[in-house]
């Protein structure tokens, strides 16, 4: 189990870009820039703490009302300049605390907020931009639903430190009335309880977990192997379907997703059938 | 019209939250056109609820009605916020996302097909933690795709409300129909209490509650966009009137300059009140199509 600081996501932002400085103009919790990947360009996005953030329920790292927002305005930006021309990919770095959790956010619409960049990130996917999420840390819950889950394709750190879930532990037993040691013993059954991101691979989510020797600081040797994987996620998402159908065709998924799977298939045959036909 | 006519028609109002969901999406439909999808007697069930020795339910909380609304083809999918608090687990989630993909595929081959969802939902089912958020990752997917051809309609009416991850669908959607009783937010004031103190938000003052989540709220800052009695009758005219519009110029989700501005003209020393905001979102704002109140309009992104 570890702490969230929200430091993985400045150092990989810095190394991905080359530590290009983040463009002007936005909030610091919000970093973007365009770098070099491979031979083309790609833009890079992070959510990372600002203690001095005008929110004061968005200064540790939660995507808040402007980070969602601003996060929406970079993703648009280049779905609006690369209409007639190649698709930059766009690749979400993710290390985020969760969703701010303020009065301020809930009257001014966090929710919308939220969605924004959501809407952005998968509109960009839509119009065939490879949109690429790199777990390097947290990825909790509605914070990694703004910045992240809209993905063509999600990369993992096989790590400790990696973290993807629904809820912090700690709330999550306390609204399923368990203890923390339980919901852990039933983590280790149940994988999408699990707060292991070995077990949340198991679910079939995921692209590719990726171990790399010390996440925390990235040496160029790591660096140069992330970028191949991103490179290799982002040719696999040019050659596929811009639905989320990768996340249900994974060996894991077919194992573990059986019951969306069947699911979708019976709903799909009885939607095809000319009503009357049905028994119930 | 006049009081007394008032009085009647809410004597008369058969109530919409009332009813469960099975009959909440079947009153939507034209007569005798509703058939239900993956209903009870397929008995699809959570298969993670009974792991944990928790009753799973034969429809998931989740229905899916097929059918025709006005004479157009319509798809209906009603969370039960009685059961697990309308939370979304594998199962409700997969009906969720396929019932939309299924419209859009109809709809990309001619037969424009909108959805309605009625929201009576926590956000992610805990027992399933993880598979309920990617669900919900899926849904919110589908509605993207979806609504470029037919409107996606999500409708907030109990007093259960839309939380969590759900709000974001909602926040997605072509329009949102709310009644006063209901509340939309991402995090119920359990929860920010619970994370960021009773200071922040003192989750025993219901009026606080429904000042900033409530349906009239949202309506007047014009984040909702019909605000309707508790009577089926109404909740059915609006929908049926949302259809009619059809698929918006711009999507609110989509309107990011517009929101962006109104976001940094906010003074967030101090916590905000929610009647001047209403000043600051609502009325006076050009909303050229009458619906929304004070909804924004694809001029106003035009001008930003």
């Amino acid at each position: 189990m570890s702490e969230y600081t929200g430091a993985r996501g400045t150092a990989w932002f810095r190394a991905l870009t080359g530590n290009l400085p983040p463009m002007t103009g936005d909030p610091r919790s919000v970093l973007t820039a365009d770098a070099s990947i491979g031979d083309t360009r790609a833009r890079f996005l992070c959510v990372v703490p600002d203690p001095q953030a005008r929110f004061p329920c968005a200064r540790h790292g939660e995507v808040g009302l402007e980070e969602a927002y601003t996060l929406a305005t970079r993703v648009r930006e280049v779905i609006d300049s690369d209409q007639n021309i190649v698709k930059r990919p766009i690749i979400a770095i993710v290390d985020v605390k969760s969703q701010a959790y303020g009065r301020r956010e809930e009257t001014a619409a966090i929710f919308l907020a939220a969605a924004a960049a959501a809407d952005a990130y998968g509109s960009a996917r839509l119009a065939g931009h490879p949109v690429i999420a790199l777990v390097v840390g947290h990825a909790f819950s509605g914070g990694f639903l703004t910045h992240g889950y809209q993905a063509n394709r999600i990369l993992a750190f096989d790590d400790d430190g990696v973290m993807i879930h629904a809820m912090h532990k700690e709330a999550a037993a306390r609204i399923t009335r368990r203890s923390v040691e339980n919901l852990d013993k039933l983590g280790k059954t149940i994988p999408p309880l699990s707060y292991d991101v070995r077990d949340f691979a198991k679910l079939g989510l995921l692209h590719k977990l990726l171990h790399v020797e010390n996440p925390d600081h990235p040496s160029e040797t790591e660096t140069r192997k992330v970028r191949d994987e991103l490179l290799a996620a982002i040719e696999d998402a040019r050659r596929s379907p811009w639905d989320l159908r990768n996340r249900l065709e994974s060996k894991e998924a077919r194992d573990t997703r059986r019951a969306t799977i069947r699911t979708r298939a019976l709903l799909e045959t009885q939607w095809r059938e000319e009503p009357g036909q049905t028994g119930s | 019209m006049s009081a007394a006519r008032d009085d009647l028609a809410f004597i008369n109002r058969q109530s919409f939250i009332e009813l469960q969901a099975r009959e909440r999406a079947k009153a939507l439909f034209d007569a005798e056109t509703a058939r239900e999808l993956v209903g009870p007697f397929d008995r699809v069930e959570s298969p993670w609820l009974p792991l944990q020795g928790v009753t799973p339910q034969s429809d998931d909380g989740c229905v899916v009605m097929k059918g025709k609304i006005s004479g157009r083809p319509a798809v209906v999918v009603a969370l039960e916020g009685a059961f697990q608090g309308g939370s979304l687990g594998e199962v409700s989630g997969a009906k969720l996302t396929a019932a939309l993909d299924l419209a859009r595929a109809d709809s990309e081959r001619g037969i424009l097909t909108a959805a309605v969802l009625l929201l009576e939902t926590g956000g992610v089912r805990l027992q399933e933690a993880n598979l309920g958020l990617a669900a919900i990752a899926e849904i919110m997917a589908a509605i993207l795709a979806l609504r470029p051809y037919a409107p996606v309609i999500s409708v907030v009416a109990g007093t259960v409300g839309c939380f969590g991850g759900m709000s974001l669908a909602a926040g997605l959607s072509s329009y949102i129909v709310m009644t006063r009783e209901a509340r939309l937010g991402l995090n119920g004031p359990e929860v920010i209490e619970q994370e960021s103190g009773i200071d922040e938000f003192d989750s025993s003052d219901r009026a606080l509650i429904w000042a900033i989540h409530g349906g009239e709220q949202r309506y007047a800052t014009g984040l909702a966009d019909a605000l309707v009695e508790d009577d089926t009758q109404q909740v059915g005219a609006a929908i049926r009137g949302l259809i009619a519009k059809g698929v918006p110029t711009v999507h609110r989700s989509s309107q990011v300059a517009v929101y962006r501005k109104r976001i940094e003209a906010l003074d967030p020393t101090r916590q905000f009140d929610p009647k001047e905001l209403r000043a600051q979102w609502g009325a006076g704002d050009s909303a050229p199509d009458g619906i929304s109140a004070g909804g924004v309009s694809a001029g106003e992104e035009e001008r930003s």
